[in-house]
């Protein structure tokens, strides 16, 4: 079976600072792979570099078997993958239910003439936009109002939209950046439902998360870096009993509750 | 969002203040009523003086909705706008007086024109940001106008005077002032109209996106670049068909019409009126046009105190007049299914 993702000894480095030093693993489809490790351990940075915002230095990136590598961010997303970011990148002015239109702009159906003489095609393509966007954030168990401007929305609110608008993108992959960041208990297990069932959607999620609990409990395949370097690799319990993990990341008496290095 | 205080209260707040005056700017027909009241103008006054300011006043409106594209639909600020005018201005004068045409017959050249200049100056300047930007449009509305200015095919700073009407079929000549200003004013009524749609579009949403979040936008596989340089081209275009209007409305085409004071009073018309909503532009370039022939009573006073409302309304309205609201309704009436996909996960 072949991967979704195949990421290839990732290198990125900013001056003399190697950022991602070496990052290897593959996602495969419906699986949900974590990637973990303490702040500044190179996370995000990878993730800039699987969606292009950062040109990797070395190292290839593949989506379904093709090379993806330093493509720009919009080809990345138009092949395939989607992403929310660490702190909320919404459009803040606009609605929600406009927010969740954004992913959904590659399925067009309607060109600049049809907006301007109105033809049927662009209603039908309008019309189509907002049911759309409706079923995603039902999808996403958002329950908020959807006409009004998203910066008057809670943060838990947001996340939700933030997700149902990557998840309008309809990609195979979609990289969740600390999804459960900021959210109360029973949002968290809101949370690892709705991933369960993105994984349904036949979607492949790579999630960069601090949350120790939710990884363990939603992960198929734990990937830990630190200082950019891939320390460890596999199942939530060979990571979890991993001595080098627990020395850089999960700390010595490997409790459960991990010392909160939040973003 | 256990507690979904929120829900509550969202329809109070699908349809927000309305009293009579928000009520008639939200109303449907406004677009009608103002037409209708464009046209019917003439009929009550039609003395030159009137004809020529309300001209004026309608080309404009066309420029206004034209920046609106790109400053309020994209968030590109754009300090050079009247460069675009001028290029159509130039385009369409030249080519008429050369070839004897009526200005009509201009159109498609001064849209590959005005198209090329939007490319030339969108081109180099797609990953600049703000202030950047308005720098090199600013550059770019004075290098227009300062070249216009010694070119001999432009006329230098004379111009080109003479030039043809917009158009004469047998007898009848849509050059005379009440049957230009109609001819303008439908023209116009198309081209806010147009623009407007195109706000409401998937384009115009993709232009919100880039001005609200760049790399969001990006993210969602919306080539920005692209997304923006048609915000340059269509604003181009609005601004060429500007032009041609003018040289019609004057037969004459000046360097000096296209001083970087009309760029910053289409901007201001922008602002005034609310960035990002036609109608709202519609009535700040208005405003702008005509303001200052209400205030010819006070003669040399008279931009003092057009300075001084313009602060007024910025103090009182920093939004401008009327703002881009962004509501709209919570649900469709048809598509009110519940969760589809999600079913029984409450």
């Amino acid at each position: 079976m072949s991967a979704v993702l195949e990421v290839k000894d990732l290198q990125i480095a900013f001056g003399g600072v190697k950022a991602v030093d070496g990052l290897s693993f593959d996602v495969h489809a419906k699986q949900i792979v974590a990637v973990i490790g303490p702040n500044g351990a190179g996370k995000t940075s990878a993730f800039n570099c699987i969606t292009g915002f950062y040109k990797p230095t070395a190292g290839s990136v593949l989506l379904n078997g093709n090379a993806i590598t330093g493509k720009r961010p919009a080809d990345i997303a138009a092949a395939g993958v989607s992403r929310t970011f660490q702190n909320l990148r919404l459009f803040p002015d606009l609605t929600v239910l406009d927010n969740v239109r954004a992913g959904m702009h590659l399925y067009g159906g309607q060109s600049w003439a049809d907006a301007i003489f109105h033809t049927p095609r662009f209603k039908r393509s309008e019309a189509w936009y907002t049911e759309e966007a409706h079923r995603w954030l039902d999808f996403v168990g958002y329950t908020g109002p959807r006409g009004v401007p998203i910066r008057n929305l809670a943060y838990g609110q947001q996340k939700q939209v933030e997700i149902a608008r990557a998840l309008a993108r309809k990609s195979d992959l979609l990289l969740l950046d600390e999804p459960a960041a900021g959210l109360n208990y029973s949002e968290k297990q809101r949370l690892l439902e709705l991933c369960n069932r993105i994984r349904e959607l036949g979607t492949a999620i790579v999630l960069i998360e601090h949350d120790m609990g939710l990884v363990m409990e939603v992960s198929e395949r734990v990937v830990v870096m630190n200082f950019g370097k891939e320390i460890a690799e596999g199942t939530p319990a060979q990571v979890k009993a991993n001595p080098a993990v627990i020395e850089a990341y999960l700390g010595r008496d490997e409790d459960e509750e991990v010392p909160h290095g939040d973003a | 969002m256990t507690e979904n205080v929120d829900t509550t209260l969202a329809p109070k707040r699908v349809r927000p203040p309305s009293n009579w005056l928000s009520r008639l700017f939200e109303s449907k027909q406004l677009g009608w009523i103002a037409l209708a009241l464009a046209v019917a103008i003439p009929f009550i006054n039609a003395t030159p003086y009137v004809l020529n300011v309300l001209t004026t006043a309608a080309i404009f409106v066309l420029l206004a909705s034209g920046l609106n594209i790109v400053v309020g639909y994209c968030g590109l600020l754009d300090l050079g706008y009247i460069a675009f005018m001028a290029v159509g201005a130039y385009t369409a004068g030249i080519v008429s007086k050369a070839f004897e045409l009526p200005l009509l017959f201009t159109v498609p050249v001064v849209l590959v024109m005005t198209i090329l200049a939007g490319l030339i100056i969108g081109a180099p300047t797609l990953r600049l940001r703000s202030d950047y930007l308005a720098i090199v449009t600013l550059g770019f509305g004075e290098i227009t106008r300062i070249t216009a200015n010694n070119l001999a095919i432009t006329g230098g700073p004379s111009g080109i005077f003479g030039i043809p009407g917009i158009l004469k079929i047998g007898d009848f000549d849509f050059q005379q002032p009440a049957v230009f200003y109609f001819v303008t004013v439908f023209v116009v009524a198309g081209m806010v109209l147009a623009a407007a749609r195109l706000g409401k579009s998937r384009l115009g949403r993709a232009w919100r996106f880039v001005r609200e979040d760049e790399d969001a936008a990006e993210a969602m596989g919306i080539h920005t670049y692209k997304v923006k340089l048609l915000a340059y081209i269509f604003g181009a275009i609005w601004g060429g068909i500007g032009g041609v209007l003018f040289a019609g409305h004057f037969s004459a085409v000046a360097p000096q019409s296209f001083i970087f004071l009309q760029s910053a009073l289409v901007l201001m018309a922008v602002v005034l009126g609310g960035m990002g909503n036609t109608r709202g532009v519609v009535l700040g370039a208005l405003v702008i046009s005509l303001l200052p022939e209400l205030l010819r009573d006070l003669a040399e006073y008279r931009y003092l105190a057009f300075g001084i409302l313009l602060v007024i309304v910025m103090v009182f309205r920093p939004q401008g007049f009327w703002p881009a609201r962004g509501y709209e309704p919570e649900r469709v009436p048809t598509g009110d299914k519940e969760p589809a996909v999600a079913g029984g996960t409450k």
